[in-house]
């Protein structure tokens, strides 16, 4: 394909069609990690890595794989990029490691970069493929840290603590207190809290975009009378 | 002579809901006042806070929803909503603590699903666990009730503790609330004490009355008379607490025939904690309850079989929060399989007997 729009593939990632937000993918992880910030940005940036290297490896060889085979084909490039991650993790990002323990080998397992391989990168050129694949990721890491960062802002009143995993000792004094003193809202750390805060990214999605199609498709026309329509 | 000739239905049920949750409100009235006479203002306090709070949530979410105020804010549901939920809290909880629980129970657990009538949750309910999950610290702030060597705290008092977190001159937190019946009979229990151990200690005896503990014995009667009323003025089915107060005496017989020393006798279990108040007040919510006959019994004895494994084995020492929304994640499910059979309809002409349908 000639015609790859650039611009159109980065709009579809980070917002039209958002991993986390419109696909409703990779879930799992999205709901079990972000208590912090940190946390959040950690798996988010592996999963954006593992979604370009896929996409990229993927795409190479879109052209010598017969289609009955092509999942277990995508599934072991998957699974050897995540190992590769997990290892390098290990040695350098020890701490975050153990932190995020079992999630960095269920990388394997998220859906949307199986997704991603079958839906985009098995159909299209290398360079479109790596940069849906960035998009992507950096769409799902956007979602996971302003999850995160809700979660942690509610349920410790703090914001980047523990910053010191992924940025060195430079990092121990990132931490942002929002309120001192605070009790703590458990339920926000919780699986709920989780499930609650997708719940309301979701809906500010659907919100901005409502108003924005409203906005682009009668700039001129009066708006909508709500009353007159609910009743 | 000429008949006047009119169609069915000839019997006309007044039972708007205003009117419907006005009668509940009413039934309430006992045993709330029976909860103001052991614990004090707090509850006067809480019922207060709890019903502006509601109102002022309501008001908002029907706004932002585009709805009409009048009818929906004058249908009393949402101060029924408020006053279940301030009579289960503690009466010395934080403002901010009954303000979220309220504000989470009208705003997300009823207004986010489509408003009354739509939630699956029972509402009261879903606040409640809120903040027990939330803030399990503050959700120890119960009073004594009124006994022997006890008094209630003065107005001026629980209002400095309850808004301003100030505790009067000279007490602690351990001298002006108290571990509830239910609690401390949980906590010695795990201790190894036997029953009768307990009952007579010279600590704790002192808050187990006659059947249940002190004071929750009246308030639980008073709420089963309200109940009662609820029940045969027909506005609640009698068997979703039927159920309920059955599966509760059945379990709790049994293991106390079983091991006396180690559990509690059927009587005790049933006048303590929010026994009455639940099944009666909070499994029959027309919205979130089963709605076939058969489904009620269901729904009942599902509800009084959790609370005993709750109380029992769980990690509260009362669970009917918990108990009510586990069974009311179940009610579509029990709704399904439990409906009646249509007049004129054969068994095998529903969708779930007719096997073949699925394999079509």
């Amino acid at each position: 394909m000639s015609d790859t729009n650039y611009t159109d593939i980065s709009k579809d990632g980070l917002w039209n069609n958002n991993v986390a937000l419109v696909q409703l993918l990779g879930l799992c992880p999205l709901l079990a990690v972000t208590g912090t910030v940190i946390n959040g940005l950690g798996l988010g940036l592996a999963t954006m890595i593992t979604l370009i290297a896929s996409n990229g490896a993927v795409s190479l060889i879109r052209n010598w794989v017969r289609p009955e085979v092509r999942v277990p084909v995508f599934v072991m490039i998957i699974a050897s990029i995540v190992t590769t991650i997990e290892l390098l993790m290990h040695a350098w990002l020890h701490e975050l490691y153990l932190v995020l323990g079992i999630f960095i080998p269920l990388i394997v397992t998220n859906c949307s970069i199986l997704g991603r391989a079958e839906a985009y990168a098995s159909k299209n050129r290398v360079l479109p493929s790596m940069l849906d694949g960035m998009m992507m990721g950096l769409g799902f890491t956007l979602v996971l840290v302003v999850l995160g960062g809700l979660r942690e802002a509610l349920g410790h009143g703090t914001l980047f603590s523990h910053a010191h995993l992924m940025f060195g000792d430079m990092a121990k004094n990132w931490t942002l207190v929002l309120v001192d003193d605070y009790s703590g809202l458990l339920l926000a750390i919780l699986p709920p809290g989780a499930f609650l805060g997708l719940g309301f990214l979701i809906a500010i999605k659907n919100v901005i975009d409502k108003r924005q199609a409203q906005k682009q498709a009668a700039p001129s026309q009066p708006a909508i009378d709500l009353e007159a329509s609910s009743a | 002579m000429q008949f006047k000739l009119s169609s069915s239905p000839y019997e006309i049920p007044d039972n708007s809901v205003q009117r419907v949750m006005r009668n509940v409100l009413l039934a309430l009235l006992p045993g709330a006042l029976a909860c103001i006479y052991f614990f004090g203002w707090g509850v006067v306090i809480n019922l207060l806070l709890a019903s502006g709070v509601a109102l002022l949530s309501e008001a908002a979410m029907l706004k932002l929803r585009g709805r009409p105020l009048q009818p929906y804010i004058s249908d009393y549901s949402a101060i029924l909503t408020a006053c279940l939920l301030a009579l289960a809290l503690p009466q010395l909880a934080p403002w901010w603590l009954t303000t979220i629980a309220v504000a989470f129970a009208i705003i997300i657990a009823k207004h986010l699903y489509g408003g009354l009538g739509f939630n699956p949750f029972n509402p009261a309910m879903v606040g409640y666990v809120v903040v027990l999950i939330s803030f399990p610290k503050q959700m120890t702030h119960w009073v004594p009730p009124l006994m022997e060597g006890y008094s209630n705290l003065s107005f001026v008092d629980t209002f400095n503790i309850i808004f301003h977190g100030v505790l009067p001159a000279g007490a602690s937190w351990d001298s002006i609330s108290m571990a509830t019946p239910l609690d401390t009979l949980k906590t010695q229990l795990g201790l190894e004490k036997s029953i009768d151990e307990i009952r007579n200690s010279k600590t704790y005896g002192h808050m187990f009355g006659h059947i249940g503990g002190v004071g929750w014995e009246w308030i639980n009667g008073l709420f089963l008379a309200g109940g009662l009323w609820l029940a045969i003025k027909r506005i609640i089915d009698w068997r979703i607490p039927a159920g309920v107060l059955l599966a509760l005496f059945i379990l709790s017989n049994t293991f106390a025939l079983y091991d006396y020393a180690s559990f509690a006798s059927p009587t005790f279990q049933l006048f303590s904690g929010g026994i009455m108040l639940g099944a009666f007040f909070i499994a029959t919510d027309p919205v979130t309850a089963s709605t076939t006959p058969k489904g009620r019994w269901i729904y009942g004895l599902g509800i009084g079989w959790l609370i005993f494994m709750i109380r029992t084995w769980g990690g509260y020492p009362d669970g009917i929060a918990f108990a009510i929304l586990i069974s009311n994640m179940a009610v579509p499910l029990i709704d399904y399989y439990t409906m009646p059979r249509a007049f004129g309809h054969h068994w095998t002409e529903f969708p779930h007997h007719h096997k073949s349908h699925e394999d079509e």
